[in-house]
């Protein structure tokens, strides 16, 4: 049976710290902050389970465009705002908080209990961004165009939605 | 415990933290960063399968994640421009004054 490597707990470790402090801080910018370092410890994780391009790819859309995009928008949408907003009402969280730990624990007992898991399954070998590439232009052509289709309609339908709309009064 | 179960067991503590923060904050950018760590659990599961599954033929799974990864761009995009939109209507970006429920 293969063990867990030790870089692999710590590197889901930070993962878990950023995601949890990303839910959890109260500062919009500190969570922006927070799940950059979330999407960087999930990137070195893809990292260390040998899926170098993915990693590379998790690195540079998720820290380096979506945190961006999100650290933007926090600080375009700031204009009057109440910051420090007490949460008053105890029940909505708390609810929120129980469906999520239920959720884990059924998800965690399911892990622990099939079949899959516990075989000794074998490694793939790591894939080269040679190979990777030959696959994407041969049998994964079409989803490969479909996406950049959709890429480009989702970027001119965010560029449409988030312009500012022309003022019509008379 | 192998490490598919560790990857599997990281992945789902992820996902329970992105759905608890996307249940329980009030600002509308926590609960896209909460939906985007949700998708990232999902694509660590893709990876994890592909490295240690049964069947490790070829690179569909890291193939699959890499779609995954692009379609959570545009999604990204998209919400967070609408973010922006229903900020410049209403001025707020917390969920119960856009909904007008209990403050």
């Amino acid at each position: 049976m293969i063990r867990m490597s030790a870089t692999f707990l710590i590197l889901s470790a930070i993962t878990l710290i950023g995601a949890c402090a990303a839910m959890m801080l109260r500062g919009l910018v500190h969570c922006a902050l927070a799940v950059a370092i979330a999407f960087a410890g999930l990137g070195t994780l893809y990292l260390n389970l040998g899926a170098q391009f993915l990693g590379l790819a998790q690195l540079l859309v998720y820290v380096g465009a979506i945190a961006v995009l999100i650290v933007f928008v926090i600080l375009l949408t700031r204009g009057g705002e109440s910051d420090a907003t007490p949460l008053p009402q105890v029940a909505l969280p708390l609810t929120g908080l129980a469906v999520a730990g239920c959720l884990f624990a059924v998800l965690a007992w399911a892990v622990f209990h099939s079949f899959a898991v516990h075989r000794a399954g074998t490694q793939a070998t790591p894939a080269t961004v040679r190979e990777l590439g030959a696959v994407l232009m041969d049998s994964y052509v079409l989803p490969l165009e479909v996406i950049g289709l959709m890429l480009t309609a989702a970027l001119i339908g965010a560029v449409i939605i988030a312009m500012k709309e022309k003022q019509d009064t008379p | 415990m192998t490490p598919l179960a560790g990857c599997l067991l990281v992945s789902s503590m992820l996902f329970a933290v992105g759905l608890a923060g996307a249940l329980t904050r009030k600002s509308t950018i926590l609960v896209l960063v909460g939906i985007e760590l949700m998708l990232n659990a999902a694509n660590l599961n893709f990876v994890a399968f592909w490295r240690f599954g049964p069947h490790a033929a070829g690179s569909t799974g890291m193939i699959f994640g890499l779609f995954s990864i692009g379609v959570a761009a545009a999604e990204a995009a998209v919400g967070l421009a609408l973010i922006l939109a229903v900020y410049r209507h209403t001025k707020t970006t917390e969920l119960n004054q856009l909904t007008g429920g209990p403050q």
